[in-house]
């Protein structure tokens, strides 16, 4: 297990490497740069700025320039959109409220897809599975920048029960909507992926075999077909997660969360090559990680892995 | 009265096509101690039979007639009465010993928790119990080999800890659903030697199904001959290899192949089996049947003679000598 760990983890560092000279050199590539804008500036001008930034030397300096950067003082160099701010301080500021919606939707998504999944499977063509698949189906076509608007319409304008948007440190009201908001889908996904595969689980032979032995339905949920149950769900729980975390620039946007979805596709936009850089290795590492875990959690399900 | 008496089961499936008969009332006796033969094609129904015994049908499938344990009605009872019974008193191993364990769990945890479960005892008392009997079974180094997990298992060797543990309650039946198909020959041989030592030892009941006559002529006292979900004839093995009274069962005894006879060509039944979802009217295995005659493909026949008396039945309308 330990030497699985060290395995990856060595395979993890060139992969963040490609990552990094990659997206360096794509978001060099692309057309335009942080202070070309609609009003063009003064050449002079943009001649100084760029040499502030050390945007005027060549584009392996830079690159080793940022590496060196972030290792030596781990620092993700300043933005160039935001003056006054690094991109230290804009992960600071931004990451800990993504984690945290994030989180919540991610054990959500899991604890309500998972039960969900399970009890329509083992009441297979029940009134319960009908409901379990018409909801799971719903909520897998409704997308989240269709649902967001309208819980604001229900809940905020209709009812007046909760704040329309905000972060206000994470307090419960302001939390609720972005949960649902960005849970759902995922949810639905995760019940569908149970429900399948518990279906096939409980048709399968060792079940029978189980049955055959005179165990209460119980034992044989919970012993038997959980376990397998759960192993291609896992397998999406990997990505579904990074997809929570990163993919909130809705969330952000309509709730005005101020989690880092929001400023990683401005900065795209607006070419803010360090906050981009930053937040690519921030996710990408986070991404590594999770895949990491799964693959544990694989392991420790599925004893004919050997890790 | 008999250990096991099966009267008139059937087994129906709803499918989308409609219902299907996939076992027309199949009636025998099982009496304490014996092996009963169940042979046929595939397709015949002989699993379902014993899987509506078991309460193990498929969701849609249903089971009518009557199966009694020791004079106790079984069939259909709710499955929290059915669980008392399965292990205890009727045990069962299955063909494909490959998938028949769970992958997940160690076959410690899977030998033990039948014992923890019908009997209420520790889990280091059942683990010890289990290791005698995977000893019983003849696998080496039990003790050790009990916490592994079935893949580090042959598939022969998985099959004989499927035998260990259903025989962990002492049952009264062991149902044998084809518990050597999937197993190489003399693997094969092996485990139906085995079959027979432990129904010794233990004194108990089988119900051996399978399509190899060979099998059935080693270890069963008596044989039931299905096809097409019909019982065609029943009496004692010997009786039925030495004399056939019904085409199909003579059709099976030509189809094995004989090292004292030299012949160029294995000889088979014409045709195949009947589809399920439209079986013929008359008798089933008329189509196929050289004797068959207008009769055969209108009238049904249904198995003579008396069930539990231990004398030959047939199904078919012919006379003795007109299946010359």
């Amino acid at each position: 297990m330990l030497n699985f760990i060290i395995r990856r983890v060595a395979v993890a560092i060139p992969t963040l490497i490609i990552l990094l000279i990659a997206s360096f050199w794509l978001m060099q590539t692309a057309p335009g740069g942080p202070f070309t804008s609609e009003r063009p500036l003064p050449p002079q001008v943009l001649a100084n700025i760029e040499a502030k930034y050390g945007l005027d030397q060549p584009i392996l300096k830079q690159l080793w320039d940022y590496v060196i950067g972030i290792i030596t003082q781990f620092d993700f160099g300043p933005s160039y959109k935001y003056k006054d701010r690094s991109v230290n301080d804009i992960i600071a500021q931004g990451f800990p409220v993504t984690l945290t919606y994030g989180i919540i939707s991610f054990v959500i998504a899991i604890v309500v897809g998972g039960i969900l999944g399970m009890s329509a499977a083992i009441r297979q063509n029940s009134m319960l599975d009908y409901f379990a698949v018409g909801v799971t189906i719903g909520a897998q076509v409704l997308p989240n920048f269709v649902m967001a608007p309208i819980l604001i319409l229900i809940f905020t304008l209709w009812l007046g029960w909760l704040p329309g948007g905000g972060w206000n440190g994470g307090q419960w009201q302001y939390l609720v909507m972005p949960v649902i908001a960005l849970s759902t889908s995922y949810m639905a996904s995760i019940a569908r992926l149970t429900r399948s595969s518990m279906l096939e689980v409980l048709r399968s032979n060792f079940i029978r075999t189980a049955r055959a032995k005179g165990l209460p339905d119980r034992t044989i949920i919970w012993r038997h077909a959980l376990k397998p149950s759960l192993l291609p769900v896992i397998s999406y729980l990997g990505p579904a997660f990074v997809g929570m975390v990163t993919g909130s620039f809705i969330i952000d946007s309509i709730f005005g969360t101020g989690g880092i979805g929001y400023f990683y596709v401005n900065s795209a936009f607006n070419r803010d090559y360090a906050v981009m850089m930053g937040l690519t290795i921030l996710l990408g590492s986070m991404t590594i990680m999770f895949n990491m875990v799964v693959d544990i959690l694989y392991a420790w399900i599925d004893p004919k892995i050997r890790l | 009265m008999a250990l096991l008496e099966v009267r008139d089961l059937s087994v129906h499936f709803d499918t989308t096509d409609g219902t299907v008969t996939a076992v027309d009332k199949i009636s025998f006796d099982l009496e304490a101690g014996e092996t009963l033969g169940v042979v046929g094609e595939s397709g015949s129904g002989k699993s379902q039979t014993v899987f509506a015994i078991m309460g193990l049908l498929a969701q849609n499938g249903n089971a009518t007639g009557s199966v009694k344990l020791a004079g106790d009605e079984i069939l259909n009872i709710p499955t929290s009465k059915l669980n008392k019974i399965r292990a205890e008193k009727i045990a069962m191993i299955f063909q494909d010993p490959m998938t028949c364990l769970n992958p997940f769990l160690r076959v410690s945890d899977q030998m033990a928790e039948v014992l923890t479960h019908h009997k209420g005892i520790s889990k280091s008392e059942a683990v010890r119990q289990s290791v005698e009997l995977l000893d019983a079974v003849r696998i080496p180094e039990a003790k050790k080999r009990i916490t592994m997990y079935p893949h580090e298992f042959s598939g022969g060797m998985r099959q004989r800890v499927m035998i260990a543990m259903s025989l962990l309650c002492k049952p009264d039946i062991l149902i044998a659903d084809e518990p050597t198909t999937a197993l190489d020959v003399t693997v094969q041989a092996q485990i139906m030697q085995l079959l027979d030592d432990l129904k010794k030892d233990f004194g108990m009941s089988i119900i051996l199904i399978t399509h190899d006559l060979g099998v059935i002529a080693g270890s069963c006292r008596e044989t039931l001959v299905m096809y097409g979900g019909q019982q065609m004839e029943y009496g004692t093995t010997r009786g039925l290899f030495e004399m056939p009274t019904h085409p199909y069962t003579m059709g099976l005894l030509k189809a094995v192949p004989r090292l004292d006879i030299e012949t160029e060509r294995l000889a088979t039944i014409p045709g195949s089996p009947p589809n399920m979802m439209n079986m013929p009217k008359g008798c089933p295995f008329s189509p196929r049947c050289e004797f068959a005659d207008e009769r055969c493909s209108t009238t049904r026949p249904t198995l003579d003679g008396v069930v539990g008396r231990k004398v030959r039945r047939r199904a078919c309308l012919k006379s003795l000598e007109e299946l010359v």
